[in-house]
């Protein structure tokens, strides 16, 4: 297949990023070799979206620091991008809507690309809108040129689908049936088991591409800042100019993990209550 | 941190290339031995295998000394030693150590004033051997270790053994009697991160073309690429040539 006839892909993920590890860096590049291999795909694109400060998780740190830290450990790649759109939001923002944002921006860009070359483009344009009312209740397909956004996470996220009041039903719906998940598994955890499991997820499994990992790199944030706490070293877990950023600003400490420390998750907050 | 033994770290491996996860194994094991109480690690030393060694698929120790050397270049207590690597025939572990040992003892002495009865060499720092929780392993391999060396290399100088994911270092003990005797010099590194990035699947993923970023260096990968160092060929080296050290023992049977 030629480069051309390739779907275009923009990858993005969001989470904590609290900080960020080699282990959600690892995640982007696992992922983009497994669709890249499958022939069909090329990833042009990924995005890091740490979550805002209203999210409320337990030894969150402001996102100004997460934002930072994101950006120094993607200096040196070609193509891993951090986006703070979901941080500046001034509440919690459901990751479903995070996802429509991004695909939005890369709809609007591309008709800006288009708006350069005038005359030629507008039928294109035009045919666009249409494919867009013909195929809005299944994938998202605009034209052959617009990537497609699909999100990216580990097990543990499609695993936290079944969480009661994490997820509303119709987001998952959205981010699996619309757009697609890559899932990076570790060995152990079992994506497939999940996914038969949940049949929100069976029904769109071929939109989920898992993704094994092989080597085993189970670098929690966690696992991190705890290490952090106790003075331990964090070298080659993160990349140096984050281990330098986070000495720098000393960034986690006893009291930095006691934030949010009896407060609920905001999502847990927003849809029990709802209940 | 006064009054505490002054401490080496040495690394024996291939190296076939260095990993993050061997320079882990260097900040785990210092963190650890910190703890102690007892100790202040003083250096780290990669020592990479020579070519002798006959191992499938290992590539010139030229540039796996290169690529360790590029990759400690940040790094402001450990460095890499070609020592090993620089000899005719493949060295046992235990003369890497006594070179290594011999060497710090004649560096404290020259720097000092002679040594007297009342105080030996008592700054020489004492030399470990760390290593992964894998290597406790080879000592059962039957051919690969001579009992005496593992006398010496446990018991004259110690280990600090890091272990990875499932691995059980104190079984390994446990199971050999030489290794029970001399437990009081073995000190057991947790691993709570299990960060497992062997260097055959670095090998693996190279020779399949998909990426190393983040598991590597970005200095290393840069040399790889330049060189085309991992590949279908330089996998196939030593396939069917017996381990050095295995052929040294038949030999001596």
């Amino acid at each position: 297949m030629a480069p051309q006839e390739k779907t275009k892909l923009v990858l993005l993920a969001c989470g904590s990023f609290n900080p960020i590890t080699n282990m959600h860096l690892r995640m982007f590049e696992l992922a983009r070799d497994h669709l890249e291999d499958t022939g069909r795909y090329r990833v042009v694109k990924g995005i890091l979206s740490p979550v805002g400060d209203s999210y409320k998780k337990k030894g969150l740190i402001g996102a100004r620091h997460r934002l930072e830290m994101a950006r120094l450990a993607t200096e040196n790649s070609d193509w891993i991008t951090v986006n703070d759109w979901e941080s500046q939001q001034s509440e919690w923002v459901e990751t479903a809507k995070v996802v429509r944002h991004h695909h939005a921006e890369l709809i609007s860009s591309e008709d800006n690309d288009n708006d350069d070359v005038d005359t030629v483009r507008c039928g294109k344009r035009r045919k666009l809108e249409q494919n867009k009312s013909i195929c809005q209740s299944s994938y998202i397909n605009t034209n052959a040129d617009t990537p497609q956004l699909k999100f990216l996470c580990g097990a543990d996220v499609l695993e936290s689908f079944g969480v009661p009041n994490l997820w509303k039903p119709e987001d998952i719906e959205e981010i699996v049936g619309q757009y697609g998940v890559v899932c990076i598994t570790r060995c152990g955890s079992d994506a497939e088991k999940f996914i038969n499991q949940s049949d929100v997820l069976y029904e769109h499994r071929k939109n989920i591409h898992v993704v094994r990992e092989w080597v085993t790199n189970e670098i929690s944030a966690t696992h991190v800042r705890r290490a952090l706490r106790r003075g331990q070293s964090v070298r080659y877990l993160l990349p140096d100019p984050v281990v330098r950023y986070i000495r720098d600003h000393s960034l986690y400490s006893a009291e930095s993990e006691q934030k949010n420390a009896d407060v609920i998750l905001a999502p847990l907050q927003r849809y029990t209550s709802t209940n | 941190m006064a009054g505490r033994i002054p401490l080496v770290l040495l690394a024996c491996g291939s190296f076939n290339p260095i990993t993050l996860q061997h320079m882990r194994l260097f900040e785990l094991a210092r963190d650890h031995m910190h703890q102690t109480g007892l100790y202040r690690v003083v250096g780290g030393i990669v020592s990479p295998v020579g070519d002798g060694y006959g191992k499938q698929g290992l590539v010139a120790s030229k540039h796996r000394l290169a690529m360790a050397r590029l990759a400690l270049q940040t790094s402001d207590w450990v460095s890499v030693d070609d020592w090993e690597s620089q000899q005719a025939d493949w060295t046992e572990t235990v003369v890497t150590m006594r070179y290594h040992y011999g060497l710090m003892a004649a560096q404290c002495h020259h720097s000092k004033d002679p040594p007297t009865n009342e105080q030996p060499a008592s700054d020489v720092p004492q030399l470990k051997l760390l290593c992964g929780a894998d290597f406790m392993d080879t000592f059962k391999v039957p051919g690969l270790w001579r009992d005496d060396h593992v006398e010496e290399v446990v018991g004259r100088f110690g280990l600090v053994c890091v272990s990875r994911g499932s691995r059980q270092p104190d079984r390994a003990i446990h199971e050999s009697d030489l290794l029970s005797r001399h437990r009081q010099g073995i000190f057991l590194v947790r691993e709570w991160v299990h960060n497992e990035i062997s260097a055959t699947e670095i090998r693996r993923a190279l020779r399949r073309g998909h990426s190393v970023k983040y598991l590597l260096p970005d200095s290393v990968i840069d040399y790889i690429r330049e060189h085309n160092l991992y590949t279908q060929e330089s996998e196939m080296k030593n396939k069917d040539v017996k381990l050095r050290p295995l052929a040294m023992q038949a030999i001596q049977d």
